[in-house]
């Protein structure tokens, strides 16, 4: 990050005194009080997570656990009772997994490959058809749930994974194009024409000369694209079926199944399992997140 | 665990290739969830598996009912229905009308279903003529729940007028009590709604405002007092009611927060399987005013492919009426059998009034659909009278106000 | 032949793409204004009838109340997880020593869906619970926070997590923003001693105005879609105080069987978004191709 950090930004400009110094203490209480609001919810789902029903029944939401303790966690992995079985989330996030990975490369690939030709090898209605692409990231899912079950329904794969699959990756490819497009139209044209004088085709120009030069913005469409898929409720709840259902659907279940006392801590749990993969994609890579946001792909 | 699944179902029917017959198979769409309706879904499951049938759970939570019908709805127009699906009231002839309802007349004419359910009943499982849904319980909606010490502690009885409920509120107010727990969810709104239609205006009100939807009735001026003691109750209701689930709202009369409950009789469920007695603990009683309102829950079976498939619909029409059943699933759910010729010894004292109070309101035309439930009226009838239901309670809008735009409503949703 | 190939190659490769919008997206918005002019009742029917299902959509309060609410959670949302967004971007911006800790921080609520959160969320806003009850329970008694539970709030909670979750995002986008500004022109301000908050107004944000633009429809297609978010905190209420277009939509194609219904208000829907989409489109191709 250093060598954003560094760039020339007013900042720089030194200034001396205690004025200064103040202004620092006040900068960073202020970013700390933002902190906390980001935080709030998490901190919550964490403590409460981590202690007993009678716990959080007697105490105070914001309270630290006095006992800690990984029941919760235990039980909303592999326990946790929806209906007549009791598996817990363990089952639906492999099925997440198994739709989430195939349905990202496919529709960052396709994005690409999209990208690269909108923006290198323009040929008349390029930008029609762009912005008809464009216009499809904003349709409300809603809109297309019945049409979609109708076809799916006709092209045999109805609540199967390779459907749902499929699904994510039509309405992602929107979005990876457009990132993609952005990307690529900040580079020089000339490199494509020289590549072309040089007996170069179309795929041995993108392999060669873009790929290699394409990882901030990879990184961008695949965290967007994962973040979308493994989040999305709706299409998983209208398009699977016993045996397919993804990680938000069995959380839902869980969630929404209750016995009496609500297992707030089991809720909680299972919130945060289904939400760790992503987390972890947003804290692994977000710098480069920022990065390829920072190399073009904002550049309107 | 799929893959075990899987693994066993492939290998039961590798051993079972030699019999002729087809192994049953069924996917049940459900949204029975939560405790003890959970453990009544187990005890179809485990019956079927019994009798050699294969069962594929599809439980979808939430919002009663509604996430599990978007999964219905996609997964009929994608031609790959569900081979059983919770469904009640009106929206069984709806989805017949559409065309993809199977017929099971042939198990439930063999099973002599006709003689066996109330009149009423039976007719919400026929789709013009042929049956097409099997019931499984009658829920009776127009109960009040109270906490017995609360009441004892500030000399209460039940209440038989909603004067008289209005008076003990009042009293129990003044005591530091919330006088009635309720959740504030639409649908909850509209089922303390239907019984104060149902107390204030008696059956034959109910039946032309809430089911014939009589324009008339529908602007009368008992449905402006209807909305006054709405607006009455609103002010027993402690602050924090919004969104609450149900069952939080019966853990408030459980733990004597609060002392009255205004829900159906899947509250006593939570009661039982908190380990309060009828009678003792809790008391239950049906809202003042004469009448019963049904919530019936049943099982449609949709049109599929595959004699696997058919045959296990008909094994789980049949378990769902049978005797064993019935008696089994209703001590777990808190309602009371479907089929009339169940004992009722080892159900409890609030079982046994609902069922005495059904034959008696039967008789006296006094049996009536739960508009709240899905039974009485078809969803956008139902769900245009909610919205303005809730909107009304939920606001400071005056009971005029609320009748005409009741009657505005219910013209435009048609 | 393979010349051919070679110069038709790109518009190969585009067609799958194409292909698929054209039927996915426009396809399925022309089933939806066909079905939006029958009387579709639980599942969709093909006999027109007129315009009947929009009659009844504009007489309905609750659609009114619907509208309302997006206009107004629009405005508020965009206006203040842009002007959020920028700020906490320029306060990064200052060489802070723990800058990608915080930066983390501001980000990771992107990363989660509502239906994660939305527990969480309805937990510190409830009154008897959260942030009321803690407040309270330190000794100010008459404290009160309760939008929540309060028709004429409810609206605004759902304003304040949708900002939780978006506005890093925001922020994300405007820091990049911040450092791709050329930095000889900054360095030539300060040697000339323009002050610093002066070199942001005059300089900075100025240059950034496609970002602004990028950042406008990002939220404005967050805030149209907003959906979950709705369902896990309020469920459209109290009453139906906090219902928007996409929720009123849901209900009457899934709870209420009124499929009709449901096409008429995800057409009106679609002119919103088109109304925005479109002038946003125009403005950037127009620009490109310059």
């Amino acid at each position: 990050m250093t060598d954003l950090a560094a760039s020339a930004t007013p900042a720089a400009r030194p200034r001396r005194g205690a004025g200064r110094i103040a202004l620092r203490w006040g900068l960073y209480l202020l970013l700390c009080l933002f902190a906390l609001y980001y935080l709030l919810p998490l901190f919550v789902m964490v403590t409460t997570s981590l202690k007993s029903l009678d716990e959080i029944r007697s105490g105070s939401l914001v309270a630290l656990p006095r006992d800690i303790t990984f029941e919760a966690w235990r039980t909303a992995w592999s326990g946790a009772c929806t209906g007549i079985q009791c598996e817990g989330l363990r089952p639906y996030f492999w099925n997440s997994v198994l739709l989430a990975v195939p349905a990202v490369l496919i529709s960052t690939v396709v994005g690409a490959l999209n990208g690269y030709v909108v923006a290198q090898w323009r040929f008349r209605g390029a930008n029609i058809i762009f912005s008809l692409m464009l216009f499809g990231c904003f349709i409300p899912f809603q809109v297309v749930l019945l049409p979609m079950a109708r076809l799916l329904g006709l092209m045999g794969i109805a609540g199967t994974i390779p459907g749902l699959i499929f699904v994510h990756v039509i309405y992602g490819i929107g979005f990876t194009t457009l990132f993609f497009r952005n990307y690529y139209v900040t580079i020089p044209s000339e490199l494509v024409k020289a590549a072309k004088v040089d007996g170069a085709g179309f795929f041995r120009i993108f392999f060669a000369i873009f790929m290699p030069l394409s990882l901030p913005i990879l990184v961008v469409s695949v965290i967007w694209q994962f973040t979308q898929i493994w989040n999305d409720f709706l299409f998983g709840v209208s398009f699977s079926s016993a045996g397919t259902q993804p990680v938000t659907v069995a959380l839902n279940n869980i969630v929404n199944s209750t016995t009496g006392v609500k297992a707030y801590n089991v809720d909680m749990a299972a919130a945060i399992i289904a939400a760790l993969p992503t987390l972890l994609v947003y804290i692994v890579a977000g710098k480069y997140f920022i990065r390829g946001l920072t190399a073009g792909s904002v550049k309107g | 665990m799929k893959h075990t699944t899987f693994a066993t179902a492939s290998a039961v029917s590798l051993l079972l290739a030699g019999t002729a017959l087809a192994e049953p198979q069924a996917e049940v769409l459900h949204w029975w969830t939560s405790g003890g309706e959970a453990k009544s879904v187990a005890v179809l499951q485990q019956e079927f598996a019994d009798n050699g049938g294969t069962w594929t759970d599809m439980p979808v939570a939430g919002g009663g009912g509604d996430a599990a019908m978007t999964a219905l709805r996609a997964r009929v127009l994608s031609g790959n229905a569900p081979t059983a699906v919770q469904l009640k009231g009106p929206a069984i002839q709806e989805w017949y009308e559409e065309g993809v309802l199977a017929d099971i007349s042939g198990v439930a004419e063999a099973e002599g279903w006709g003689d066996l359910l109330p009149e009423a009943l039976a007719e919400h499982m026929k789709c013009e003529g042929t049956w097409c849904a099997a019931p499984v319980n009658v829920h009776r909606v127009d109960w009040i729940w109270a906490n017995a010490d609360l009441l004892e502690q500030n000399g209460i009885e039940m209440p038989t007028t909603w004067d008289e409920f209005n008076a003990a509120a009042e009293k129990l107010q003044a005591a530091g009590v919330i006088p009635l727990a309720h959740g504030g969810q639409s649908w909850q709104d509209a089922t303390v709604f239907e019984t104060v239609v149902l107390g204030l205006g008696g059956p034959e009100f109910f039946r032309s405002a809430l089911i014939d939807l009589d324009p008339e009735a529908l602007g009368s001026d008992t449905m402006v007092q209807v909305f006054d003691q709405m607006r009455t109750m609103r002010g027993f209701v402690d602050d924090n009611f919004s969104g609450r689930d149900w069952n939080l709202a019966t853990a408030m009369v459980m733990n004597g927060e609060a002392a009255f409950q205004i829900m159906g009789d899947w509250a006593k469920g939570e009661f039982i399987a908190a380990g309060k007695v009828p009678g003792e603990d809790f008391l239950c009683g049906s809202t003042p005013g004469d009448g019963f309102l049904y919530n019936v829950d049943s099982f449609a079976m949709f049109t599929v492919e595959g004699e696997d498939k058919i045959a296990g619909q008909d094994l789980l029409a049949k378990l769902i009426m049978g005797p064993n059943f019935q008696e089994v699933f209703n001590l777990n759910k808190g309602s009371i059998p479907a089929r009339t010729d169940v004992a009722l010894d080892d159900f409890d004292m609030c079982a046994q009034k609902s069922s005495e109070d059904m034959t008696a309101s039967a008789d006296s035309g006094a049996l009536l659909p739960s508009y709240a439930h899905g039974m009485a009226l078809r969803g956008a009838q139902a769900g245009a009278i909610t919205d303005v239901v809730t909107a009304h309670f939920n606001s400071d809008m005056s009971s005029e106000d609320a009748v005409k735009m009741l009657t505005d409503a219910v013209a435009n949703s048609m | 032949m393979t010349k051919w190939f070679e110069t038709h190659l790109p518009k190969m490769v585009l067609a799958p793409s194409f292909i698929a919008v054209l039927i996915f997206v426009y396809g399925f918005i022309a089933w939806t204004a066909w079905v939006s002019f029958t009387r579709s009742k639980l599942l969709p029917r093909y006999d027109l009838d007129g315009v009947i299902q929009y009659e009844r959509l504009f007489a309905s309060p609750r659609w009114d109340t619907a509208m309302n609410n997006l206009f107004l959670f629009g405005a508020l949302f965009i206006g203040i997880a842009m002007v959020l967004g920028l700020a906490l971007a320029i306060l990064l911006d200052q060489r802070i020593r723990i800058e990608g800790a915080i930066r983390t921080i501001y980000l990771y609520p992107m990363a989660l869906s509502m239906i994660v959160t939305g527990t969480a969320w309805k937990w510190i806003l409830n009154p008897g619970l959260g942030i009321e009850a803690t407040v309270r329970g330190w000794g100010f008694e008459s404290f009160t926070f309760d939008w929540l539970v309060n028709p004429d709030f409810a609206i605004y909670t759902i304003v304040l997590a949708a900002i939780w979750q978006s506005s890093g995002f925001v922020m994300a986008l405007f820091l990049a923003g911040l450092r791709s500004v050329d930095g000889e022109i900054i360095k030539a301000a300060q040697v000339d001693g323009i002050p610093t908050w002066r070199i942001y107004s005059a300089i900075i944000i100025p240059s950034m105005a496609p970002i602004f633009l990028s950042a406008f429809i990002v939220l404005s297609h967050l805030a149209i879609k907003s959906f979950d978010l709705v369902i896990a905190l309020t469920g459209g209420g109290p009453g139906y105080a906090t219902d928007l277009p996409a929720t009123y939509m849901y209900a009457m194609a899934f709870s209420r069987g009124d499929i009709g219904q449901a096409a008429s208000s995800a057409m009106i829907m679609m002119l919103v978004v088109f109304a925005i989409v479109v002038p946003y489109l125009y403005s950037e191709l127009r620009a490109k191709n310059d």
